[in-house]
């Protein structure tokens, strides 16, 4: 029963929960079970709410009880990575700066949730900051890959696709920046969507990168996105970057896409995305999902853009370029860490000591490379330089998008990497987000399917589908259907 | 500390140098909430009480802009005159300082709001000068820091200190002018002037308190001196806490002093703020600036940008109020006044309160006679504005109804306005409660006049002798005898009467 209940898809345990044929609290308590008996491995979460996660579920359970409506995923499990505020619940975005912190607030996308039901288990692991590729640089220790526990979840949000990987929740809260949502879904064999910049808000998710940061939803189908892409987007008049306009039908879309048809839909293949660097097991299940995507009546070409090749240069000057201004309240002023306050210390003295202790090694750099990029006269030849580019490549997105409905690459140019390879080569971590950084520089969605394993190391592979702006249900679309097509692919042993 | 201060005789700075200004001026906008979130926009209160995610900048917080911060902006702009930017962002100015929750302040950098405007600044004789906007901007202010501990009050010395961020967030409107070259001597007074005017200007618009002493009007002045010699731009200093008109013209004139001075000494003026001590009326060194200062603007990426449409400019500029000078020159022309006198009124801080007794019902020279006279002196003697004095514009026109009806003799008039004036409520209520009448029986009259001229019989030959000036006398002594409650007219009729 426990076991069923696990690997249940968000879907089914809504529909068993509202017709009563299992309550929430036992959901709720068969995957806080599974957490406690598998964290010690993934170390997914950073903080479990178990009173506050089984007090909704049973309140859930009134209602359904008491014949009420219910919202369509309300008493199902969700982990929420940690870098949106959780009122009275800890948030530490993966850093010490922030340990012990209790926001007094609930982000926007955390109230939304607490709206309609769900059950917010705990959150999750993440890179300090949600800076980094594979959850190495969390101030917590690592989460392992439910796949290979040698091996990294992606990051920044691993904790969150680990949870989904390892059962310990059917659905998950990421946030994509540069590829945080999609490249985690990537590695460890879960679905993950970044949605158009302003589809869902920002109030409540600690910055890192204002204009690239977006919440979105991840999970183990693509229906099971959709259903809590709904619940999370919409206008919010607390951020200002919030877009005014319908919610995309992405359920009907999904549900639509599993149809299997796909017949006159034009697909792109992004030319840039293939070739030297790129491990072969990872292009063969590309390729194998190109075919099948032809067999369902796709009509695939390729398609360069060219600008796209200049995208990690330019996320790497206007992301820290944001991060080092959104980062500077962390002063010990108002919350968080406070060190050397013994009373013989300036101001100056103790923001510069609690910013050394507080602060981890990558987003120090960061830091230092978003100072040194907005610093006047050399304004214009990195930060300004970084946003042509930006423009250059939505303008490439704008042309593709004449004459293709969606976009395609493979969402990373690996599998999953061992934990430890890449922490003292940051180019080459930074390399894994190299093929999801254009949709958020043009802050168009995109999203990672998985298109299986690969064939060389058996580890999974993600198919990344990118549309045009507020055009999120064409890609809900294909990668339903596609998901169908594929079939299941088995899931990780722990 | 200022006593080893050199300065140099004004008269000998005027015939070296031509001073040369710029005028920072910061108004808090008087909106119901904060310039980016919804927290109450008022001054004071217990401190950390109108705080929220926002304006603590808490992590995960963000702004929204405050709609009728962006109006007052806009209007502002049109009333001195500037193009409004048809599209324009906000900017982040980064620089630590812990009371600023963010740790950077939330501005606009090289895209204001409203831009390339002027001002007609009148001096106390009457001469305008056109003093050019180069901006005006919006941006939050800071909250605030207290000092304990120390001697001063400021942090240097102080064992700790305090922050309160009611003021965090609230709007601002940055007026910056362009350089003001060529006023000479009258630099001092030009920086008074277009503070007062600009002040006036606000005001009419019902934007701002601005109150300096509570901080809602803040001045920056920025002066340099060019020798005469070469010409050349002189290094400028930035002068901070000018917390009233009159410390705009100290600070700049000490200024023009003191860099004369350390010029004439063969030094350099170091580019600088300065700070302005009120009581001493000199300037200190404030923040040494070794390093040029790297705020590393970049476009605020949490706010989308602001593109008022030409309609809504256009509908603004319909909102504006007859300005100052526009008043003040239709009340010269309706009132028929010399400039000379004009211009006494607004020195006097009168023109308001005359106006409104206008409107209550006054005539102008009445009314005008009033404030700038009688009511005048009482405030002088109070040692109060003008502005201040408990009795309200429409009191006094009733007071003036009151003589012109015959009611009360201007004596009894000063009386009345006395008893406003000691709170013991309005005109007629005075005029009830201190039994304030003209005796107007005439057998009444007749009879003091007789007792009068009976008192005084050299006098009364006089009058009969056909001396009507001898009159006088008699009249003052019926005056007195009638605790000047009687019409003196009447009273002096009556005496050469009796005396034909």
């Amino acid at each position: 029963m426990t076991n069923d209940l696990i690997h249940a898809t968000a879907a089914e345990l809504a529909a068993k929960i509202h017709s009563g044929e299992v309550s929430s609290v036992e959901v709720t308590q068969a995957h806080l079970d599974r957490i406690a008996e598998t964290d010690g491995k993934v170390n997914a979460f950073l903080h479990v709410d178990t009173e506050g996660a089984l007090a909704q579920a049973r309140t859930v359970d009134e209602a359904v009880k008491a014949g009420e409506t219910v919202g369509a995923l309300a008493g199902v499990p969700l982990a929420l990575k940690d870098v949106m505020t959780t009122e009275g619940v800890p948030t530490t975005v993966g850093s010490k700066i922030l340990e012990g912190w209790l926001p007094p607030y609930d982000a926007t996308v955390t109230r939304k949730l607490k709206e309609a039901g769900v059950v917010i288990l705990g959150k999750t692991n993440m890179d300090e900051f949600a800076m980094g590729s594979s959850t190495e640089n969390s101030a917590y220790g690592p989460t392992h890959n439910p796949w290979d526990l040698d091996r990294i979840p992606g990051g920044s949000g691993g904790g969150s696709s680990a949870a989904l990987a390892a059962y310990q929740a059917p659905l998950a809260i990421g946030t994509d920046t540069g590829g945080s949502i999609r490249q985690p879904g990537a590695v460890t064999g879960t679905v993950g969507v970044k949605p158009t910049y302003g589809g869902v808000s920002r109030y409540g998710l600690v910055a890192f990168s204002s204009s690239l940061d977006q919440a979105g939803p991840c999970a183990r189908t693509v229906l099971d996105a959709a259903l809590l892409h709904e619940v999370i987007a919409g206008y919010d008049h607390m951020d200002s970057t919030s877009i005014n306009a319908p919610v995309p039908p992405v359920v009907a879309a999904a549900r639509e896409g599993l149809s299997g048809d796909l017949s006159g839909l034009r697909i792109g293949v992004v030319t840039q995305f293939q070739g030297e660097g790129y491990q072969p097991g990872v292009l063969r299940s590309f390729q194998a999902a190109v075919s099948q995507l032809k067999e369902l009546g796709a009509e695939i070409a390729d398609v360069s853009c060219p600008s796209f090749d200049y995208a990690l240069p330019a996320y790497y000057l206007i992301a820290p370029s944001e991060c080092s201004s959104n980062l500077a309240r962390f002063d010990a002023m108002r919350y968080g860490l406070r060190v050397g306050d013994d009373g013989t210390r300036s101001t100056e003295e103790v923001m510069s000591l609690t910013r050394e202790a507080g602060f981890g090694p990558e987003v120090k750099r960061r830091i230092m490379i978003g100072t040194y990029a907005l610093s006047s006269g050399y304004y214009d030849a990195y930060y300004g330089s970084a946003q042509k580019v930006r423009t250059l490549i939505t303008q490439d997105f704008a042309k593709a998008f004449e004459n293709f409905d969606v976009l395609i690459s493979p969402t990373t140019p690996t599998t999953a990497f061992k934990i430890g390879e890449r922490a003292n080569d940051p180019i080459a971590m930074y390399k894994a987000d190299l093929c999801t950084i254009p949709a958020n520089l043009a802050g168009t969605p995109a999203m990672s399917v998985p298109s299986g394993l690969s064939d060389e190391d058996g580890l999974p592979v993600g198919l990344q589908i990118m549309a045009p702006a507020l055009q999120d249900h064409r890609m809900y679309r294909v990668a339903a259907a596609y998901e169908a097509a594929r079939g299941a692919f088995g899931g990780p042993s722990l | 500390m200022t006593s080893l201060v050199e300065l140099m005789d004004y008269d000998e700075v005027i015939e070296k140098y031509d001073p040369v200004l710029g005028l920072e001026v910061h108004v808090e906008l008087h909106t119901n909430t904060k310039m980016f979130c919804g927290c109450a926009n008022e001054f004071g209160g217990e401190p950390n009480t109108h705080t929220c995610p926002t304006c603590l900048g808490l992590p995960g917080s963000l702004p929204v802009v405050n709609g009728k911060a962006v109006e007052s902006a806009i209007r502002i702009g049109l009333a001195l005159n500037c193009e409004i930017a048809e599209w324009c962002r906000f900017a982040r100015k980064n620089y630590f300082y812990p009371d600023m929750p963010k740790n950077f302040q939330t501005s606009q950098y090289d895209e204001p709001i409203a831009f390339n405007g002027w001002l007609d600044v009148t001096l106390d004789d009457g001469e305008v000068i056109r003093v050019e906007i180069e901006r005006a901007h919006m941006e939050e202010d800071t909250g605030k820091s207290l000092h304990v501990g120390g001697a001063t009050g400021r942090i240097h010395g102080a064992e700790h200190s305090l922050l309160d961020y009611n003021r965090a967030g609230v709007p601002l409107i940055e007026i910056v002018t362009k350089m003001i070259p060529g006023t000479k001597e009258r630099a001092p007074e030009v920086a008074r002037a277009y503070v007062t005017a600009l002040r006036d200007l606000l005001k009419a618009l019902d934007v701002s308190d601005v109150r300096m002493d509570q901080g809602s009007l803040r001045c920056d002045a920025n002066v340099s001196l060019s020798p005469k010699t070469t010409g050349a731009l002189g290094t400028r200093t930035e002068t901070k806490n000018v917390n009233s008109l009159r410390s705009v013209e100290r600070a700049v004139r000490f200024e023009m002093t003191r860099q004369a001075a350390v010029l004439e000494s063969g030094g350099e003026v170091i580019q600088e703020t300065r700070h302005f001590d009120e009581s001493s009326g000199s300037t200190s060194s404030g923040r040494k600036k070794e390093t040029a200062e790297d705020y590393r603007y970049f476009p605020e990426p949490d706010l989308v940008p602001i593109a008022p449409s030409r309609e809504w400019v256009e509908e603004l500029r319909g909102t504006l109020p007859e300005l100052p000078w526009e008043r003040r020159a239709r009340i010269q022309k309706e009132w028929n006044l010399t400039d000379e006198v004009l211009r006494d009124l607004v020195n006097a801080n009168a023109l308001d309160l005359i106006e409104a007794t206008v409107v209550a019902g006054a005539k102008p020279d009445e009314a005008r006679s009033w404030w700038v006279s009688y009511l005048a002196q009482q405030a002088n003697t109070r040692g109060v504005e003008l502005t201040d004095l408990p009795i309200t514009p429409a009191q006094v026109a009733r007071v003036i109804e009151l003589v012109n009806t015959g009611a009360l003799t201007n004596k009894l008039a000063r009386e009345a306005v006395n008893g406003v004036l000691e709170g013991e409520g309005s005109p007629d209520e005075v005029v009830e409660k201190r039994g304030l009448k003209v005796v107007s029986d005439d057998s009444a009259l007749e009879k003091a006049v007789d007792e009068a001229l009976a008192a005084q019989p050299d006098v009364a030959q006089k009058i009969r002798d056909g001396k009507v000036q001898a009159a006088g006398a008699i009249v003052g002594a019926v005056m007195k005898a009638t605790k000047g409650q009687a019409d003196a007219a009447r009273v002096r009729e009556i005496v050469l009467a009796r005396c034909s």
